[in-house]
């Protein structure tokens, strides 16, 4: 038993008081939770949601999107589907978005349809990183419920056009 | 009345009567208790804990009690059925009789004896025995190893902790609890815990060590055994094993309160409140140790005890021994 040994005791049993004194502390704070239907949360400024569009300044039922497909590009799970704003032929769309690139008709400067698969997406921010128009932003809505897959397949064209009305 | 005054004096009827109040009491601290440790747990972890059943979730126990009543007994095929349930009954079976030489109250004694502390040192020893033949019993082997953990645990921890009962009973001169009790007085100054803090301190770290709690909770470590030795048990075969752990929470704590802390003796109060008051302050610290430490490792559990605690608690025991012996020269 060497006083090395002894000191490392001490110190030890130092620490194990200040844990106590920690958690005495934290028992004594306030509660950070609440109960939900009773009351809501309201600090979600850094809550990641499914990622939506954002509107124009002007027009805020219109994306700030250029559709040129970036954010498809950067997501690893490929779960955005950026559509081509006019078909090509009848019943006819460029449908992947790897061969976006620029906008393909003169003067398309958004896109035609925006989809997120919300089943598929594991909220890693890579598309919202990668706008360089920063067109998409993360929601903040922590009560998202569905029923089946398909409710988790969002147009969020159709979205934001929804939130700019309400 | 007067009929009712001679079947209290007769001893029978007085243990009779203190065993069914302490049964009593064991399912309602048992209630309480259960309760305590999730509020403590919630706040701890600063969220309001069960709330719903019940004025703040008081009655979410009683819940929890009725589920498991209504469960399933099942018996693992492969496992010895006649070990496999004399343990949880051998579990509890013990912890009343400790509750007989508690000193609630210095003017009721159910049952006069000088070696009130030894009695409850034996009972108490026996519920690892329980553990033992519940790790055995099931076939199972986390069951098993969660045994053979308890049975090397209880083995290590029970040194030092007969030698701090000792320090104690040395100095007061007396194996009976309520002697012991009067030997201090009603103020904290008067008490062993400050005339004799270091066996204060490792009978507190070997109770807990010896009630299976956080951080010495390995005979049941989740993370590890699933759940120890009632890995296999459902319903109240559960059930008995957890009162039990509660009911020991209690015993070791009344006998902290005893030994340490002066028992019933307080000013103005009744002396039961003070002995209740007293055993649960010791209670809350213990489960406020569970929600704070994380649990030791099998190989530091022993070396605490062996090259720890032992070594220190005979040493206080020497000292003990040198100062009530100059006391009695004198």
């Amino acid at each position: 038993m060497s006083f090395s040994k002894i000191k490392e005791a001490l110190t030890g049993l130092k620490s194990l008081a200040i844990g106590l004194g920690l958690t005495g502390q934290a028992f004594c704070a306030e509660n950070v939770t609440v109960i939900y239907p009773k009351e809501q949360v309201d600090n979600l400024s850094t809550y990641r949601g499914p990622v939506e569009l954002v509107g124009k300044d002007d027009a805020p039922e219109v994306p700030k999107c250029v559709a040129c497909g970036v954010c498809g590009k950067a997501c690893p799970s490929n779960c955005l589907t950026i559509l081509s704003p006019i078909p090509v032929k009848e019943g006819e769309i460029i449908s992947s978005p790897a061969q976006m690139g620029p906008a393909p008709q003169k003067g398309a400067k958004g896109p035609g349809q925006f989809i997120l698969d919300f089943s598929l997406c594991s909220l890693c921010g890579q598309c919202v990183k990668a706008c360089a128009h920063k067109a998409l932003r993360y929601s903040n809505n922590p009560y998202l419920v569905g029923y089946n897959r398909e409710d988790f397949r969002f147009d969020l064209i159709e979205r934001l056009r929804k939130r700019s009305r309400d | 009345m007067n009929a009712f005054l001679l079947f209290i004096a007769h001893p029978a009827a007085r243990i009779i009567l203190w065993l069914v109040l302490m049964f009593a009491f064991i399912g309602f601290n048992g209630l309480i208790l259960v309760w305590v440790e999730r509020k403590v747990a919630a706040y701890v972890q600063r969220r309001p804990g069960p709330l719903h059943v019940g004025p703040q979730g008081l009655l979410q126990p009683l819940a929890d009690a009725i589920k498991l009543m209504g469960k399933q007994l099942v018996t693992p095929v492969a496992g010895d059925k006649m070990l496999f349930w004399a343990a949880p009954l051998l579990a509890f079976a013990p912890v009343t009789v400790c509750f007989l030489p508690m000193p609630f109250e210095g003017r009721f004694n159910p049952l006069p004896m000088n070696l009130g502390l030894v009695l409850i040192l034996a009972f108490s020893g026996l519920g690892v025995v329980s553990l033992c033949l519940a790790g055995w019993g099931s076939n199972n082997k986390w069951s098993l190893l969660g045994a053979a953990r308890a049975v090397a645990q209880s083995v290590a921890y029970e040194v030092p902790l007969l030698l701090s009962v000792m320090a104690v009973a040395i100095c007061a001169g007396s194996l009976d609890l309520y002697a012991i009790v009067r030997h201090q007085g009603a103020w904290p100054w008067q008490w062993y815990a400050m005339k004799n803090p270091l066996a204060f301190f490792i009978f507190l770290v070997c109770a807990v060590a010896e009630t299976n709690r956080a951080p010495f909770d390995l005979p049941e470590a989740e993370s590890e055994l699933t759940a120890g030795f009632h890995t296999e048990y459902s319903g109240m075969g559960f059930g008995l094993f957890f009162l039990a752990e509660y009911a020991n929470m209690v015993i070791v704590a009344g006998v902290a309160a005893a030994l340490f802390l002066g028992g019933f003796q307080g000013p103005l109060l009744p002396g039961v409140w003070w002995y209740l008051l007293k055993i649960y302050s010791i209670l809350f610290f213990i489960i406020w140790l569970r929600w704070t430490f994380p649990r030791v490792r099998f190989d530091q559990l022993l070396n605490i005890s062996w090259k720890w605690l032992t070594p220190l608690a005979l040493l206080d025991f020497a000292l003990a021994v040198v100062v009530a012996g100059f006391r009695s020269i004198k």
